[in-house]
């Protein structure tokens, strides 16, 4: 009995996996098919892989570019946020005042903000600040990050106030008595001791940032400055016919995922598990 | 807080996030509210007329965005239920003995680090022509068909995008929460002679009552917000039959122009999801004193 229902438990999650691969499997397969062979048999594998529609959709979406702008995007907001995040936090837990509570009370209550309650006015703030500070906050990478910076703060602060708060202040305390300031203090002390934190962060705005569609379609518009999402989504909008080709673009997006999910998969998996429970 | 130095530090940790923050959060927040009160067309040289509750009052009669609330709140409630279902099915099945549980893990929570968008255009390719052609090639045409041209279909096919989506991610949540049970609670109850739903239902569940919580409303307020697999998989249609609220916000400012009237929404969006989250912290902190 004890068999059965292990064999049973063993075919039910090995379905759950097909299921999960398929469309994962249709899209690989139908990456190499020409159009005939395509609605011939979606299911078979194709009769020879062929680099062919990787190298039309690389060049319709200029992937190099595109990548390269999600990889500034990504690496410069989760660097600031992680800076500054950090250090904000610390002083809001060292400083046990009125302002630091207040402060964190505010960055905690936003979180409940839904993005498209102020996309609208965001992009009219944005809008003001180009044309009278003359500050290029729209159509630039740097006003992208910018504003990554900005609503990652909340969670990211959250979480390392959450941390900060069970560590000890003795030895910070010793540091200052050894005449070490404030900044040292933090970077030499502090932040090395955050790691688990700073690891949750960056897996959680890794996954945010690189994926984020609404925010980069309203900041930038020109196809130089497309982030992958960006860029899958216009090819979307004018290949949908050639799905072959479609198919090639798609699986271009997702292989880097899965290249940066098997090589950090322990701290992703952890990282995801401790961004939930807090 | 004692001395000036003090302050000057206190000032270069704090205020350039704060600064940041500010700008990009608070301020177009409550500048969101003016525009709420007002009429406008988005354009800069034309006129913004003052209209008072007007734009609110108008929501009530209409029909698109009632209609719309309508399929989000169904949405929510299948998708969340299903999610949760799965997602622990799926906890249970990779923290037993199995052998496929490490291989299983890692592939059930894969589509969550693709983002919305492009699962939504790799459920395009499947809903549309694949299942064209499986119909064709079965002959069971009345499942296989296009299922996004059919207004209760494309309903169903975004819930099974956004479980595809959120269920391995659940799925890790409620995996630390079993992990966190301590065995010799289950062995006493396995000594005593209590089965496996027994143990299931009497013991397991109970003790990972916190983590159902954040499931719960991980995925509520996931799902009620959802937009990106909405415009890749459906973009509303057929016919509006899918547009979600917040869809309907972002079409309602940036395609039709009615900035103010959209706005409105926006802000309408934001108190209903303010009293879903804040319910759940209340009912959070309940379970952590009972605990």
């Amino acid at each position: 009995m004890k068999r059965v229902v292990r064999i049973l438990g063993e075919i039910l999650l090995l379905a759950a996996c097909a299921f999960y691969l398929f469309p994962v499997y249709m899209v690989f397969v139908n990456s190499f098919k020409n159009r005939q062979e395509l609605y011939e048999n979606m299911l078979a594998l194709p009769g020879k892989f062929t680099k062919e529609y990787y190298v039309t959709a690389m060049e319709k979406m200029r992937f190099l570019k595109a990548f390269s702008n999600s990889l500034i995007v990504t690496i410069i907001s989760i660097a600031i946020i992680v800076v500054l995040a950090s250090m904000t936090a610390w002083m809001l837990v060292r400083t046990n005042d009125k302002l630091s509570k207040t402060l964190f009370m505010i960055f905690v209550a936003t979180m409940l903000i839904p993005f498209q309650t102020i996309m609208m006015p965001l992009m009219q703030v944005m809008g003001w600040v180009r044309n009278n500070l003359h500050i290029p906050m729209l159509e630039s990478l740097g006003g992208l990050i910018y504003m990554n910076v900005g609503f990652g703060a909340s969670m990211a602060v959250f979480l390392y106030h959450g941390f900060i708060k069970s560590i000890p202040v003795s030895l910070e305390e010793a540091a200052t008595i050894d005449g070490c300031n404030k900044f040292g203090v933090f970077s030499k002390i502090v932040f090395p001791m955050l790691k688990p934190t700073t690891v949750t962060v960056i897996i959680l705005d890794v996954i945010w940032i690189w994926n984020d569609y609404l925010l980069p379609s309203l900041v930038l518009s020109g196809e130089k400055l497309r982030t992958i999402p960006l860029s899958t989504a216009s090819f979307f909008g004018q290949f949908t016919i050639q799905w072959n080709l479609a198919m090639a673009g798609l699986m271009l997006t997702i292989i880097p995922v899965i290249i940066f999910y098997l090589c950090a998969q322990k701290y992703i998996i952890k990282g995801v598990a401790a961004g939930a429970l807090k | 807080m004692k001395r000036k130095s003090d302050k000057a530090w206190y000032a270069l940790f704090v205020l350039p996030l704060v600064f940041v923050f500010t700008t990009v959060v608070i301020i177009p927040f409550f500048i969101g509210i003016g525009y709420s009160f007002i009429s406008w067309d988005g354009m800069p040289l034309n006129k913004k007329t003052f209209v008072g509750f007007s734009n609110y009052i108008q929501l009530f009669s209409d029909k698109n965005f009632i209609s719309s609330a309508g399929h989000t709140l169904l949405f929510t409630v299948a998708a969340v239920l299903i999610i949760n279902i799965l997602g622990l099915a799926f906890a249970l099945l990779v923290t037993g003995k199995l052998k496929v549980r490490n291989i299983a893990r890692t592939m059930l929570f894969m589509p969550y680090l693709i983002g919305g968008l492009i699962l939504g255009y790799i459920w395009q390719f499947i809903f549309t022509d694949v299942f064209k052609s499986i119909g064709e090639t079965t002959g069971l045409t009345n499942i296989f068909f296009s299922w996004l041209l059919d207004p209760k279909f494309s309903l169903f096919a975004l819930i099974i995008v956004a479980t595809w989506q959120m269920a391995g991610y659940i799925m890790i949540i409620y995996i630390t929460g079993i992990q966190a049970i301590p065995e010799d609670v289950v062995e006493a109850a396995q000594v005593d002679g209590a089965n496996f739903w027994q143990t299931l239902f009497r013991i397991k569940f109970p003790l990972i009552m916190p983590s159902f919580t954040i499931c719960l409303f991980m995925t509520l307020s996931n799902c009620f917000k959802i937009y990106d697999v909405n415009v890749s998989l459906t973009k509303g249609g057929p016919n509006r039959a899918t547009e979600m609220l917040a869809m309907n916000i972002y079409n309602e400012i940036f395609s039709l122009n009615h900035y103010g009237y959209g706005q409105a929404k926006a802000i309408i969006f934001f108190v209903v999801v303010a009293v879903i989250t804040l319910i759940q912290v209340s009912i959070t902190k309940k379970k952590e004193v009972v605990m």
